[in-house]
């Protein structure tokens, strides 16, 4: 009934071009945001921050960054875990090589690193197209993890060959480390991603998005009325590594603290946050926060009703869980490949006309 | 084959002729042993509409391939707005104003009608990376313009109920006419046709016939196109450019190519004893 677009004339191009065109969407979508800047951090307890809430906002911005890459420019990447990785050594590198230096600054870095990183893994994307590009990202992701392996300079020498965050503070608060409140490391994720999130849809909307989607609905066409392929295909895997540094370096600094780098950016976590594009939707920015928001919550639920709920051991509860997202990324690949963000979609398309759909 | 001398004129339709847009000198194409066009030479006349004609196989889309730089010939020079043309990537070409259409529609299908036309006008958007990122001041501004530009074509060829589609839920008439938006939208001085009406019905194809038309009239745009249907091309087109088998068999009016021997010849077939 109030979900409605009738009546809600727009008087000029920039209207139209909205983010949320409908009223009651705009609303609902400064809510979200009240509820995520205020309340949450009033309210937040260690279990839901750690198994839930830090998690969600770090995947969504990996998932930004490789919605980017692969449902916006159609360059399939296997080395998001990689990349991850990048960021959260570099973010290791310059929290250690330079102490005075505050989170934020860092973490940008970090992205930029990760960027560079990323355009240099890019480059055959120029001649090698689909599968070929996966298989030579999936290089750059064993690579990757080799080296910060067996590079001692990385991880600063040290015996364990683990890296840790050093606590550092922001205004006076403890950010990371073991020490930082949870509601900060929660805001300082939320800042993040509010910001990325933001310029993800400003980009997508924009020449450049435009640029990004002709490249991955028919390269040739594009080329021909006057996208630059090198310039494009680069500009996506630098920007979806920035995200995807970002992603990797608040990862380490502000929800792990302690990491070693086969085992949190191993080629799981490709997957994972491949997973979450497809199933949240490709080429879409809502999917992002949706898959991201699934990967996360499914296996808490599963637990929840596995072990709470009926008692079952909790490494059968595990292996039901490989099944079951197994089962759910089929079923999304066959029945709805466009994912939750197409559901979505498709929801508020019949709410526009309930009750009366003709 | 004797060539009618032509020089710029008005048409009787009122239409001014001008000078050479572009010109092809001896071109030649080769793909491995294959020769696709041998050595051949025309020209194209600002604001004139050219056919290039032929049974298949003659080379026409190569030839259309050639003018918008996607083939690179062996031999041969192309020459547009009185400079030649160096090795040039296709980006650039179109940066030069040469917008062109596909034998089989490429539309990006992922994207909406408006998206899609919104993409042909990238030539004429220049705000930076950062500007867009942060979508303050320029990037909005330029948004804005441009959509403008695309509302003014849309109206033109007529598609405003299908602005917000997605390009892969349209029939196919309709795709070809977005398609031709988007090719129009960035205002090229040279404008590429490869079989605008391939594939349509009489209806369609008449909407077609009138919308080439109004282009070359409103816009004053150069068109070359790739037709094969013979009416068409024959009440459309300034002058013809025949090929067969990659060689120019004909080249002048239309009123010239149908009564050219050889060019009646390669439509009928001849004899052989």
């Amino acid at each position: 009934m109030f979900y409605r677009e009738a009546g809600d004339f727009k008087t000029s191009y920039s209207a139209d071009n909205q983010t949320f065109p409908i009223a009651f969407d705009r609303w609902r979508y400064y809510l979200v945001l009240f509820v995520a800047i205020v309340v949450i951090p009033l309210t937040i307890s260690d279990y839901w921050a750690n198994s839930l809430l830090l998690p969600f906002l770090i995947y969504v911005i990996a998932a930004l960054g490789l919605n980017i890459l692969t449902g916006y420019c159609g360059q399939v990447s296997l080395g998001t875990g990689g990349f991850m990785a990048v960021g959260a050594y570099a973010t290791y590198k310059l929290m250690t090589a330079f102490p005075w230096m505050d989170m934020v600054s860092v973490t940008i870095l970090s992205g930029l690193v990760t960027a560079i990183v990323g355009v240099l893994f890019g480059l055959p994307s120029l001649r090698i197209k689909g599968f070929y590009l996966a298989v030579a990202t999936l290089a750059a992701q064993f690579f990757l993890v080799w080296l910060f392996n067996r590079v001692p300079w990385f991880y600063n020498y040290s015996a364990s060959g683990q890296i840790s965050a050093p606590e550092r503070s922001m205004f006076g608060v403890a950010v990371t480390g073991p020490n930082a409140e949870v509601w900060v490391k929660y805001l300082f994720c939320l800042f993040f991603v509010i910001v990325l999130a933001w310029i993800a849809r400003n980009l997508t909307r924009g020449s450049v998005g435009r640029q990004w989607m002709a490249i991955r609905d028919m390269d040739i066409a594009a080329e021909i009325i006057g996208v630059n392929p090198l310039k494009s295909k680069l500009t996506a895997f630098a920007i979806s590594s920035f995200f995807v540094g970002v992603s990797g370096a608040l990862l380490f600094s502000v929800y792990l603290g302690a990491v070693e780098v086969g085992e949190a950016f191993g080629i799981q976590k490709s997957f994972l946050v491949l997973f979450m594009i497809i199933i949240g939707g490709l080429g879409s920015i809502f999917g992002s926060f949706a898959g991201a928001a699934f990967m996360v919550l499914l296996p808490v639920l599963l637990k929840i009703i596995g072990v709470d709920l009926l008692g079952w051991p909790t490494d059968i509860v595990a292996h039901i869980q490989l099944i079951v997202v197994g089962g759910l990324i089929v079923f999304f690949l066959i029945v709805e490949p466009h994912g939750l963000a197409q559901l979505w979609r498709l929801v508020k398309e019949k709410l526009r006309l309930w009750p009366f759909p003709h | 084959m004797t060539m009618m001398h032509y020089e710029p004129h008005v048409t009787s339709d009122g239409r001014t002729i001008g000078n050479t847009m572009m010109e092809m000198k001896n071109i030649t194409l080769r793909f491995g042993g294959v020769v696709a066009i041998k050595d051949i030479s025309f020209d194209i006349r600002e604001g004139e509409i050219r056919a290039i004609i032929g049974p298949n196989g003659a080379g026409k889309s190569s030839m259309l391939n050639v003018i918008s730089g996607f083939y690179k010939p062996q031999e041969g020079e192309v020459w547009y707005l009185g400079e030649k043309r160096g090795p040039m990537r296709p980006f650039e070409v179109a940066r030069q104003g040469i917008a062109r259409t596909f034998q089989n529609i490429a539309l990006f299908e992922g994207m909406t009608v408006l998206d899609n036309i919104m993409t042909g006008r990238l030539n004429h958007m220049s705000a930076s990376f950062l500007d867009q990122a942060i979508w303050w001041g320029k990037a909005e501004r330029e948004e804005v313009a441009n959509r403008e530009k695309a509302e003014e074509i849309i109206d033109f060829l007529e598609i405003q109920a299908i602005r917000k589609t997605p390009v892969g839920r349209l029939p196919y008439g309709l795709k070809k006419r977005v398609e031709l938006a988007r090719a129009l939208v960035a205002e090229p001085s040279l404008l590429l046709l490869d079989e605008p009406m391939a594939g349509m019905n009489v209806e369609e194809k008449e909407d077609m016939s009138r919308f080439i038309l109004d282009v070359n009239d409103e816009f004053g745009t150069t068109i070359a196109l790739i037709e094969h249907d013979m009416g068409v091309v024959m009440d459309l087109s300034d002058r013809v450019v025949v090929m067969d088998y990659g060689k120019k068999i004909g080249d002048g009016t239309p009123d010239e190519v149908r009564n050219n021997q050889e060019v009646i010849d390669a439509y009928l077939g001849v004899a052989h004893d």
